[in-house]
């Protein structure tokens, strides 16, 4: 035992060092994970896309588990997982919050107009300073909020009904049973 | 020859091409700074390149970004500290030398250390072996 420990020890480095790389490459690169989440969602006081005298702020967060959905006009992902959001809305399970990301202002109320809105309102993040305070780094993200303005789970990428049931619907259960 | 130094000339000029256009910073070592950190912070949407680099609107927003915290007098440490806090230690080119990351400064010396240790300990056990008889055939 004492003579193979040497031959052993390298050999037992070695294998940690492969199930570390294998545990690597099955991490998909462009999904980075957010440092925010189990952190209390960052505050934000911005103006409404429908009307910019209503103000938007992270108080519309609070009371209640939320989603909230980083979009632009600009963004291919945004419309493929637009389907997607609106048949979330239609269950009413909870709210979306959409932060309409460094967009042309018009461009994106006759989205909204044209696709149909599922947002219950929408904050418009023109210069992206919101976007950075959330830890934005492309279109679209999803956010789920607790209640106590806590952030649960973030999604990068479109949104689809499976990743909807998966990834978002036990986390909002979870959440209402233990407030 | 000529064609060759124009195309070397053309690739130079590009790979200098800076995407940030702003004026300088009035103050020089404030403007050394900015220069620094925008060339070690990570563009996370073309991961990789630099926010000094890419001409990404993400980029150019984080350079904003990162001008004014400069501006404003704060420090590398604050400014790295408000960029992690968002978007985790992957947006540092540099890995920082505390916390999690301490491990992937540590670990390659202590592997090196393990590796002489256990080759020392091999070559004197074997210096203190008789040497075997030689098989010499012509004998």
């Amino acid at each position: 035992m004492r003579r193979s420990l040497p031959y052993l020890l390298p050999a037992c480095l070695f294998a940690g060092l492969l199930w570390l790389f294998a545990g690597g490459l099955q991490r998909d690169p462009s999904t980075i994970e957010s440092p925010l989440i189990g952190r209390p969602a960052p505050s934000f006081d911005l103006p409404s896309l429908k009307d910019p005298a209503v103000r938007v702020s992270d108080a519309a967060l609070r009371g209640q588990v939320s989603v909230v959905n980083v979009w632009a006009t600009w963004c291919t992902g945004c419309r493929q997982e637009h389907s997607t959001l609106l048949a979330i809305a239609a269950q009413n399970e909870v709210p979306i919050i959409g932060l309409n990301w460094k967009d042309d202002t018009e461009l994106a109320r006759r989205w909204l107009a044209e696709l149909g809105d599922p947002y219950r309102i929408t904050a418009v993040d023109a210069d992206g300073r919101v976007a950075i305070d959330w830890g934005v780094y492309g279109a679209p993200e999803t956010y789920l909020v607790g209640a106590d303005g806590t952030i649960l789970h973030k999604h990068i990428a479109p949104l689809t009904g499976a990743i909807w049931e998966q990834d978002f619907l036990p986390r909002i259960r979870a959440a209402r049973e233990s407030s | 020859m000529r064609t060759f130094t124009i195309i070397a000339t053309l690739c130079w000029s590009l790979s200098c091409a800076a995407f940030d256009v702003t004026p300088p910073l009035p103050d020089a070592a404030q403007q050394a700074l900015y220069e620094r950190l925008i060339n070690e912070l990570r563009c996370l949407q073309c991961q990789n390149e630099t926010i000094a680099e890419s001409n990404a609107e993400l980029a150019a927003d984080l350079r904003r970004e990162v001008r004014e915290l400069v501006a404003q007098g704060q420090s590398e440490i604050q400014i790295k500290d408000f960029l992690t806090s968002r978007y985790g230690d992957f947006v540092l080119y540099r890995p920082r030398t505390s916390g999690p990351t301490l491990v992937l400064w540590l670990l390659p010396g202590l592997l090196v250390a393990i590796g002489a240790f256990a080759l020392m300990r091999i070559v004197r056990r074997r210096a203190t072996l008789p040497v075997p008889e030689a098989d010499d055939p012509a004998s």
